[in-house]
């Protein structure tokens, strides 16, 4: 292994111990802790109660799908906000905030080099909330599997779309923490965030009203922020097999996503975040610390 | 001669509207320790900083043993303890180390790591947590990083800012045993008398400008010889203490009756005094 690649790993671990040492991740697993309990109990009540009330209807709305789908839907939504959270915390003042506080100075005047630095801590908080949103999609699933018996048509693809999609929260973190102090750049990108959801929302309200023009604006936001194409497109995976009454009521829910991901939204995806990554270390690169 | 392991040449740097340095030349030559003085905002960590690659210059520059600083080379060549720094609190003073023997490619070991600690006295604190220790205790363990990896070039700003009597003196005599292995040191203080006694070379930076440098002697001059006679005190400014006998010899030939003789010498801080006009930040 190089010396750089040595320096490298040496500041990822640095990072996931500096994340895990936190207790703000601490508090995000009382949190998930609490989410999954309440999520498993509500399970099995949804579960239960819909087969009862739907008993008779059955040909024409599948209870089982309807509401497997949708509570694992609340729970992807759940676990991308959860993730978002410590993607964004893990990556909190990286640059400005660690610059002012005179943490970040002993180990950039280290060989390293700034741009390997900042992309090792990119890789570090990426992949704890990566590993995070993995580790809550498969307990949800197990949950949902448990209490009703259902699984998602797709089941890997929508966890790595997640996984994807924190690491783009992440990414754009970084970048904000570049340029913004601690609390800025916390208010930034969970506003960022937010409007990518909304975008999300408009894009599926828009196809549910048929109007091109919602739909359209709603879908480039998505792509400015792919992070919630990327989320949009992981609900559509739970239930892109799913056909019927079933299917369409699912895909017009809020928990239903309506686009299919493709090739080019993993592509861009991709692209977006190198881009981001990219961006953030030319900034580095050039600020004086 | 050999060539200078930092070399500042007509350096200068702009904040903005604010000039931080304009035109400093300076160097450090192998195993030798120098004293960066001057006011607050004066420059002296805008230098110190540009050596060590976190500033960008806006004119002139720096080599760090031939090489450009912020390269990875002239990076690996030297240790730095900034003013203002921070650790990581969760981290004891052994896995910091630990940390910088990785990050600075040191292969040390755990020999390395224990003879630092017990040069800067923090031996028994090894296990101890950043967030447990004091003030003191962490600037000594900033200065235990700084020479991780034993670079050639150790850049101080301000390390004994936070020691008490005891602490400044494990300092200065860890700078003395620096010098003694060959290892060149710029020190950047406010404690005059500090510099006085560990620098071999004086640097005095206002707004700025180089204003002044040399050795802590050859800055301090001749100072005066002050003889007390029967006529009143006598002062003999410029005088240096080869020339008080024959001084004396004057006055008593010609009737004075001497009491006392006192070789005066101006201080470095008359000197820093006149060079930076009483400018304070």
């Amino acid at each position: 292994m190089s010396a750089s690649l040595r320096s490298a790993a040496t500041v990822v671990g640095l990072s996931i111990q500096e994340g895990i040492r936190k207790r703000v991740f601490l508090a995000v697993l009382v949190l998930t802790a609490g989410f999954l309990a309440l999520y498993g109990l509500g399970a099995h009540f949804a579960f239960r109660d819909v087969e009862g009330f739907a008993a008779g209807e059955t040909e024409i709305l599948d209870p089982r799908a309807f509401t497997g789908a949708t509570i694992f839907g609340l729970a992807m939504f759940a676990t991308l906000f959860l993730g978002a959270v410590l993607a964004v915390f893990l990556t909190l003042g990286v640059v400005r905030g660690d610059a002012e506080s005179g943490l970040l100075q002993p180990i950039v005047v280290r060989p390293i080099g700034r741009t390997t630095m900042l992309v090792a801590r990119f890789v570090g908080a990426a992949s704890l909330s990566a590993a995070y949103v993995l580790i809550v999609y498969f307990a949800a699933y197990a949950l949902t599997q448990a209490t009703g018996g259902w699984s998602p048509d797709h089941l890997f693809g929508p966890a790595l779309g997640l996984a994807l999609a924190v690491a783009i929260i992440a990414a754009l973190s970084l970048l904000a923490s570049t340029m913004l102090s601690v609390t800025a750049q916390g208010i930034v990108v969970f506003m960022v965030f937010g409007a990518g959801l909304t975008a999300g929302l408009l894009a599926q309200i828009g196809r549910a009203l048929n109007s091109d023009s919602l739909h359209s604006i709603g879908r480039v936001a998505s792509w400015a922020l792919p992070f919630e194409g990327l989320y949009a497109a992981s609900l559509h995976a739970l239930i892109s097999g799913t056909s019927g009454l079933t299917g369409v009521v699912l895909q017009l829910g809020p928990f239903g996503g309506s686009e299919a991901a493709g090739a080019g939204l993993i592509a861009w995806a991709f692209a977006y975040l190198v881009g981001v990554v990219a961006l953030a270390a030319f900034i580095f690169s050039r600020r004086d610390l | 001669m050999d060539a200078p392991v930092l070399a500042v040449r007509d350096l200068s740097k702009r904040y903005g509207r604010q000039q931080a340095l304009a035109g400093v030349e300076l160097e450090v030559a192998a195993g030798q320790l120098v004293g960066l003085l001057g006011p607050n905002g004066a420059g002296k960590s805008t230098l110190t900083k540009i050596a060590c690659g976190l500033v960008r210059p806006s004119g002139g520059g720096v080599e760090v043993l031939g090489q450009p600083a912020g390269s990875p080379r002239a990076r690996a060549a030297l240790g730095y303890l900034a003013e203002l720094f921070r650790f990581p609190g969760w981290c004891t003073a052994e896995e910091l180390l630990r940390l910088h023997q990785r990050l600075a490619g040191s292969g040390g070991g755990e020999t390395e790591r224990r003879e630092l600690l017990e040069l800067v006295d923090l031996g028994a604190a090894a296990g101890k947590r950043v967030e447990a220790m004091s003030k003191g205790m962490q600037q000594r363990l900033g200065v235990a990083q700084a020479l991780v990896g034993s670079p050639r070039l150790l850049l101080l700003d301000e390390p004994t800012s936070a020691l008490d009597p005891v602490g400044r003196r494990i300092v200065r005599e860890l700078l003395e045993e620096l010098r003694r292995r060959g290892v060149s040191v710029l020190l950047n203080s406010h404690l005059l008398s500090e510099v006085e006694l560990v620098c071999d070379h004086v640097a005095i930076i206002a707004a700025g400008r180089l204003v002044k440098a040399g050795t802590p002697a050859e800055l301090a001059g001749p100072g005066a010889v002050e003889v007390e006679t029967g006529s009143g005190v006598r002062t003999f400014e410029g005088a240096t203490r080869e020339e008080a006998p024959r001084i004396v010899a004057d006055l008593v030939a010609a009737g004075e009756s001497v009491y006392r003789v006192e070789v005066r010498h101006s201080s470095l801080e008359d000197v820093y005094l006149e060079a930076v006009g009483g400018q304070t930040g």
